[in-house]
C-alpha cells in the first residue's frame, strides 16, 4: 500500500519492541465479540493511483462543468477568473500540510499570512478588525447574530427579506435551540429593498438588524439609514456580502455605519466547487473584538525584540473556556483564506477596482440587453454583477429549458424559495468578466425561445 | 521601507549562539519577509484584465469615493513573497507531525488532483440536478463508505468541521427528544474531553456537567450510572479517548445511557485508530462525527477547511439536516427544503448554505478507495502500531501514567512528573522544535498534569519514528538533570518564544501604517 511506509519486517521488530505476540494484542481493549475479523466484507479493496484516478475522472465527467458554457449562476457563489499563482501558493507543502499555528515559532508563514487575511478583510469591509475567517457566509451570518445578542444582551434579530434564503435557513434553525426572535420574510419582485420595513421594525428589544448588501436580488441599497436606525434604539447593523468583489466599486458596509460585516469570501481566490470549501468573512469594531467568534491571530514580539504573531484573544475559545466560550468552532478555513489573500494580493486595489468595474460594466451590458426581449422586465433600478428579471412564464423550467439549449442560465427563485407564488417567475442572473460575448449572445437566443 | 522591516536591528546584541549577523537579517536559507503592507502599492498589480467597455454605472448612486488601502505586487513579488512566507512554516511535508488527536498524516496527492477535475472544481452548487449527477454521487459513495465503515444507518454529510458536526449531533438529539416531548436540559461531558464537546452543548442551549475518569483515564462508569435520569438528554464520550484508550465498556455506557432514555453522542475525533477494526454502530452510539480531515486525509491548510459528516443511528436518522443526496434509480436527487416534506417532515434545518464540503469529500473518497477495506484495516494497525512503539521506547525517561495498563490505541501519552523543578511540558516541547520536529499536543487532556499527547499516525516509517524517540529521550534527559537551557528553546527556529501576553494586552490584529507592537 503505497501510502503505508512500514514493511512486514519493521512491523514483526516493533511488535517484539513493544512486548506483543500480534497486533490483535495491542487491540485488546476492543471486546473481542466486536472487534472484526478480516477487512470489512462487500468493500472493495485498494487500489492503484491509476484505477481511482479513472474512477474519480468517470465521476467528474457527470456533472456539467460551469466553464464549458455559457454561465449565469450566482446567489452566493461567483465564478471569477482566479490566476494560476494562485492554486500554486496554496499548494504549497508547508502551508497546504500544516496545523493550526498552535505552535507559533515554526508557524510564523500561516500565522503572518492570516494577518494579511484579516488586514484585507477589515479594509475592504470598512471595520477595525477581521478574524481569521470562520466555515462560510451563512455560518458567519449565524455567529454574527449570537455576537449581537451578546453585545447587546438582545435577543431579537430583524432579517431583511434581501438576505440568501439558506442563510436566513441555518439562522432560522438555529435560532429554534438557542431561543433568539427572528423576523424575516420573502422579498418582493420590485426595484425597492425592504430598508423601511427593516426600520419600522426595529423597536428597543432589537438586538441586530440584518441587511445584504448587495441583495438575494442583486439590488445595492444604502445602509447609512438603517444603521442610523440601529444606532438609535441600541441595536446593531450586522451586514452580509455574499461578493466581495462588488466592494471594490461601491460603499464599504462598515463606512455606511455597520459594525458587524460578515460575508461568503469564495468569489476571491476560491473556485466554485458546488459549494465548498468556501471562507466566511467577520470583521467588527475594535471595542467588540472580545465578543467575536473564531481564531485572530496578532502581532507581537519575540525574545530577542522580533516582530512575530501568534493566535490570541483565545480566552475566548472553546479549547479554554469550554462551555463558556463565544462560539464551539475550532476549525476555520485557513486554506481557503489564504486563497483569498494570495488572490488580493495580486489584484491590489487597482487591479480589485478594475475586475469590479469589468463585472459592472459586463452585467449592464447583459441587463440591457435582455430588457429588449419582449416580455421580460428587469426588477433592478441598481445592481452590481447580478440582476433579477421577470419573465412572462415560470423561470424554474425555463432554467431546465436552457441546459437543454447549453446554458446554465441564471438561478430560479423557484428554486431558492419552492412555493412562494409571487416569485416563481423570477430568475437572478451574475454576470462576471468571465463571460463573453459569444456567452450573451447564446443566453440572449436562449431566453428569447424559452419565453416564447 | 526600512531595510529590515522585522523590528530586529543588526546592532542588537548577537544571539546564543554568537553567531554573526547579517545586514538583511536574513540568515541564508532562512529569509526574513516584511508584512505586504510594506512591500506592496495600491498601484501596483498582478493581473492583467481586459479594457473596460464604456457604460453608465447601474449602482445607485453609491460609488466608493475614499480608497481602500489595498497593496498589490506583481505576479513574480506576489510568488515570492508567499513563497518565503510557507518556509517559516513546519509541515507534515517536512517531518513528523505528532499532534495528539489531530491525525496528522501524509496527505496524497493524487487527492488533490481529483479534487482540481475541472467536473468537480468548476461546478455551481445551484446547478440544475442533472447537470450536477456526478457531484451528487460522489457525495453519496462516500456516504455509502461511512455507514459500512461505521456500521450506522444514516449519514448528515452537511457539516463543515468536526464542531460544526457535533452541533449536528446533538441538534438531532434535542429535535428527537423534543418530538417525544422529553424537555431535558443536561448534556453530561468527561472533564477528558475536547474543549469543543462542552461548548458544543452549550451552544445547542444545554446546560453541561462533567463526569470523571477512573485511575485508569477511562469514563467512570460508576460516577455515570449515578448521575443518568430524567434530566440527561445526552453523554458526549470521545473513542478512543482523548488519553489514547479505548473505553472497553463502551457498550454497557450505551445501554446505561439508552435505559436512562438518553443518547449517546461520540466524537469520532480518534476514528483513526479503529477503522476497519470496530464499527460504531456495534458500540450503541447515536451519533459520531468523523473528521474528513483527520482520518480520510484532507489536508489541514493551516487550520481548516474541515469536513465534519455525522452518522446516525435508526432513532436520530428522521431529524437529520437538509440538504442530503438520495438515490433514486440510477438517478441521484439532492433532498432539499422542498421536496423534504414528502418523507423527511421531522428534519431539524439547514446547517449550511449550499451542500457541504464537496472539495472535501472528493478528497476523501479518492483516498477511501486508494486504500479500499483491508488498506483502511492496515492504516488503524500500523497508527496503534507505531503509538506503541512510541510509548515503549520512551515510557522509561518519561512518566507514562496509563502505561502500566496495557497498550495505547493511535496515540500515547505523557506527563511532566520527574522533570526538574521550573521546567515543564513547555520546555520539552520547544526543544523539539530545534531538533527538526513539530511537538506534540501539550497540556491536554487536562486530566494528566502537563501531558504530552504523541499521536505518530500510520504513514510515519519506522526511521522516523526512531529519530523523534532519540531526540526526545535526549530532551527528557535534560528536563530531568534540570538544563536551564531547555528555557531558551527554540534557538534554531524563524523565531524565538513569543511574546503571548503583550498580544492579548494589547492586541494589534491588522496592519496600522504608524503603529509598532510593543511602541
Amino acid at each position: 500500500m503505497r501510502y503505508l511506509p512500514l514493511s512486514d519486517a519493521d512491523r514483526s521488530e516493533m511488535l517484539r519492541v513493544i512486548g506483543a505476540g500480534s497486533i490483535d494484542e495491542l487491540f485488546r481493549d476492543v471486546p473481542a465479540e466486536l472487534r472484526l475479523k478480516g477487512p470489512i466484507k462487500g468493500l472493495p479493496m485498494h487500489a492503484s493511483e491509476m484505477a481511482v484516478e479513472r474512477h474519480m475522472a468517470k465521476l467528474s465527467r457527470k456533472n456539467l462543468v460551469a466553464g464549458d458554457v455559457p454561465f449565469f449562476l450566482g446567489c452566493g457563489a461567483y465564478r471569477h477568473h482566479v490566476p494560476a499563482s494562485v492554486d500554486h501558493i496554496i499548494q504549497r507543502g508547508e502551508f497546504l500540510t500544516s496545523y493550526t499555528p498552535y505552535q507559533p515559532e515554526i508557524a510564523q508563514g500561516t500565522l503572518q499570512l492570516l494577518f494579511e487575511f484579516q488586514t484585507q478583510v477589515a479594509r475592504l469591509f470598512g471595520c477595525e478588525v477581521a478574524n481569521a475567517s470562520m466555515y462560510d457566509g451563512s455560518t458567519a451570518m449565524w455567529e454574527a447574530i449570537l455576537m449581537a445578542h451578546r453585545v447587546t444582551r438582545r435577543t431579537k434579530t430583524v432579517i431583511s427579506s434581501g438576505v440568501h434564503p439558506h442563510y436566513v435557513s441555518v439562522a432560522t434553525t438555529m435560532a429554534k435551540f438557542t431561543g433568539d426572535a427572528l423576523e424575516t420574510a420573502n422579498p418582493q419582485l420590485t426595484a425597492e429593498t425592504d430598508a423601511d420595513r427593516l426600520i419600522a421594525a426595529i423597536d428597543g428589544e432589537t438586538s441586530a438588524v440584518v441587511v445584504q448588501y448587495p441583495d438575494i436580488l442583486g439590488r445595492i441599497t444604502d445602509l447609512t439609514p438603517i444603521a442610523d436606525a440601529a444606532h438609535a434604539a441600541g441595536a446593531l447593523l450586522i451586514a452580509v456580502v455574499t461578493e466581495p468583489v462588488a466592494l471594490g466599486l461601491i460603499k464599504s458596509p462598515g463606512e455606511m455605519g455597520a459594525d458587524i460585516v460578515v460575508g461568503e469570501g469564495q468569489s476571491i481566490g476560491v473556485g466554485l466547487q458546488f459549494g465548498g470549501p468556501y471562507v466566511g468573512l467577520f470583521a467588527c469594531r475594535e471595542k467588540h473584538v472580545r465578543q467575536m467568534p473564531g481564531r485572530l491571530a496578532g502581532e507581537t514580539v519575540d525574545a530577542e525584540g522580533k516582530r512575530g504573531f501568534v493566535l490570541t484573544l483565545s480566552t475566548r475559545e472553546q479549547h479554554i473556556r469550554r462551555e463558556k466560550a463565544t462560539s464551539n468552532i475550532c476549525t476555520s478555513s485557513v486554506l481557503c483564506a489564504m486563497a483569498f489573500t494570495a488572490h488580493m494580493t495580486l489584484l491590489g486595489e487597482k487591479g480589485l477596482r478594475q475586475l469590479a468595474s469589468l463585472n459592472h460594466a459586463r452585467a449592464c451590458e447583459v441587463a440591457e440587453r435582455l430588457a429588449r426581449i419582449p416580455g421580460i422586465e428587469i426588477v433592478n433600478d441598481s445592481f452590481f454583477n447580478e440582476f433579477t428579471v421577470k419573465l412572462p412564464v415560470e423561470a424554474r423550467p425555463a432554467v431546465h429549458a436552457m441546459v437543454e439549449r447549453g446554458v446554465l442560465g441564471g438561478v430560479s427563485l423557484g428554486r431558492l424559495y419552492p412555493g412562494v407564488d409571487a416569485l416563481e417567475n423570477g430568475l437572478v442572473l451574475a454576470v462576471t468578466e468571465t463571460v463573453s460575448d459569444e456567452d450573451i449572445d447564446a443566453l440572449d437566443a436562449a431566453l428569447k425561445e424559452v419565453v416564447r | 521601507m526600512t531595510v529590515n522591516p522585522s523590528g530586529w536591528r543588526p546592532s542588537s546584541p548577537a544571539n546564543a549562539q554568537g553567531e554573526a549577523n547579517t545586514v538583511t537579517g536574513n540568515r541564508a536559507l532562512m529569509l526574513e519577509e516584511p508584512l505586504l503592507f510594506e512591500i506592496g502599492s495600491t498601484e501596483q498589480t498582478g493581473v492583467d484584465f481586459a479594457d473596460l467597455p464604456k457604460v453608465a454605472t447601474r449602482l445607485g448612486g453609491l460609488e466608493r469615493s475614499h480608497p481602500i488601502g489595498l497593496p498589490g505586487l506583481s505576479e513574480p513579488e506576489a510568488v515570492r513573497h508567499y513563497t518565503r512566507l510557507s518556509r517559516q512554516n513546519y509541515a507534515i511535508d517536512l517531518g513528523l507531525f505528532p499532534l495528539g488527536s489531530c491525525t496528522m498524516k501524509h496527505n496524497p496527492r493524487l487527492n488533490e488532483k481529483v479534487a482540481r477535475m475541472p467536473g468537480f472544481a468548476d461546478v455551481h452548487p445551484l446547478q440544475p440536478q442533472e447537470t450536477v449527477q456526478g457531484a451528487l454521487q460522489v457525495i453519496n459513495e462516500l456516504a455509502f463508505w461511512l455507514l459500512e465503515l461505521t456500521g450506522m444507518p444514516a449519514v448528515a454529510m452537511s457539516p463543515k468541521a468536526g464542531a460544526h458536526g457535533e452541533l449536528c449531533g446533538i441538534l438531532c438529539i434535542r429535535a428527537a427528544l423534543e418530538a417525544r416531548g422529553d424537555k431535558r436540559e443536561i448534556v453530561l461531558v468527561p472533564e477528558s474531553a475536547h474543549g469543543t464537546n462542552p461548548a458544543t452543548a452549550a451552544f445547542a442551549g444545554y446546560q453541561v456537567e462533567s463526569i470523571p475518569a477512573d485511575s485508569r483515564g477511562r469514563v467512570d462508569l460508576d460516577a455515570l450510572k449515578s448521575r443518568l435520569g430524567p434530566d440527561v438528554a445526552a453523554v458526549m464520550i470521545t473513542n478512543p479517548n482523548t488519553c489514547g484508550l479505548f473505553e472497553p465498556e463502551m457498550k454497557a455506557i450505551s445501554d446505561a445511557v439508552h435505559a436512562a432514555g438518553a443518547f449517546v453522542y461520540c466524537d469520532g475525533a480518534n476514528f483513526n485508530a479503529i477503522v476497519g477494526k470496530v464499527r460504531p454502530g456495534d458500540l450503541g452510539i447515536d451519533a459520531m462525527h468523523i473528521n474528513l480531515h483527520k482520518t480520510f486525509s484532507t489536508p489541514h491548510g493551516g487550520g481548516g477547511p474541515g469536513s465534519g459528516p455525522v452518522v446516525l443511528s435508526k432513532a436520530l436518522a428522521p431529524y437529520a439536516p437538509l440538504p442530503f443526496v438520495e438515490k433514486d434509480g440510477d438517478q441521484f436527487r439532492l433532498v432539499e427544503e422542498e421536496t423534504a416534506g414528502e418523507h423527511h417532515s421531522g428534519t431539524f434545518g439547514r446547517m449550511v448554505a449550499f451542500h457541504g464540503q464537496m472539495g472535501m469529500f472528493t478528497r476523501a473518497l479518492t483516498y477511501i478507495l486508494s486504500h479500499g477495506a483491508d488498506g483502511l484495516k492496515q492504516v488503524a494497525e500500523d497508527a496503534v502500531l507505531n503509538a506503541n512503539y512510541i510509548l515503549r521506547s520512551l515510557e522509561d525517561v518519561l512518566d507514562a501514567p496509563f502505561a502500566k495498563s496495557g497498550p495505547c490505541m493511535h496515540e500515547a501519552i505523557f506527563s511532566d512528573r520527574g522533570f526538574a523543578g521550573g521546567i515543564s511540558t513547555i520546555d520539552l516541547a520547544k526543544a523539539l522544535i530545534d531538533e527538526g520536529f513539530h511537538p506534540m499536543t501539550m497540556y491536554f487532556p487536562l486530566v494528566v498534569h502537563g501531558a504530552m499527547l504523541v499521536e505518530p499516525t500510520e504513514t510515519e516509517s519506522r526511521a522516523s519514528l526512531d529519530q523523534f524517540i532519540l531526540a526526545v529521550r535526549s530532551i527528557a534527559g535534560r528536563a530531568k538533570a534540570g538544563d536551564e537551557s531547555l528555557k531558551a528553546a527554540p534557538i534554531y527556529a524563524p523565531r524565538r518564544r513569543l511574546d503571548e501576553t503583550l498580544a492579548a494586552r494589547k492586541p494589534v490584529l491588522t496592519y496600522r501604517e504608524t503603529e509598532t507592537a510593543g511602541s
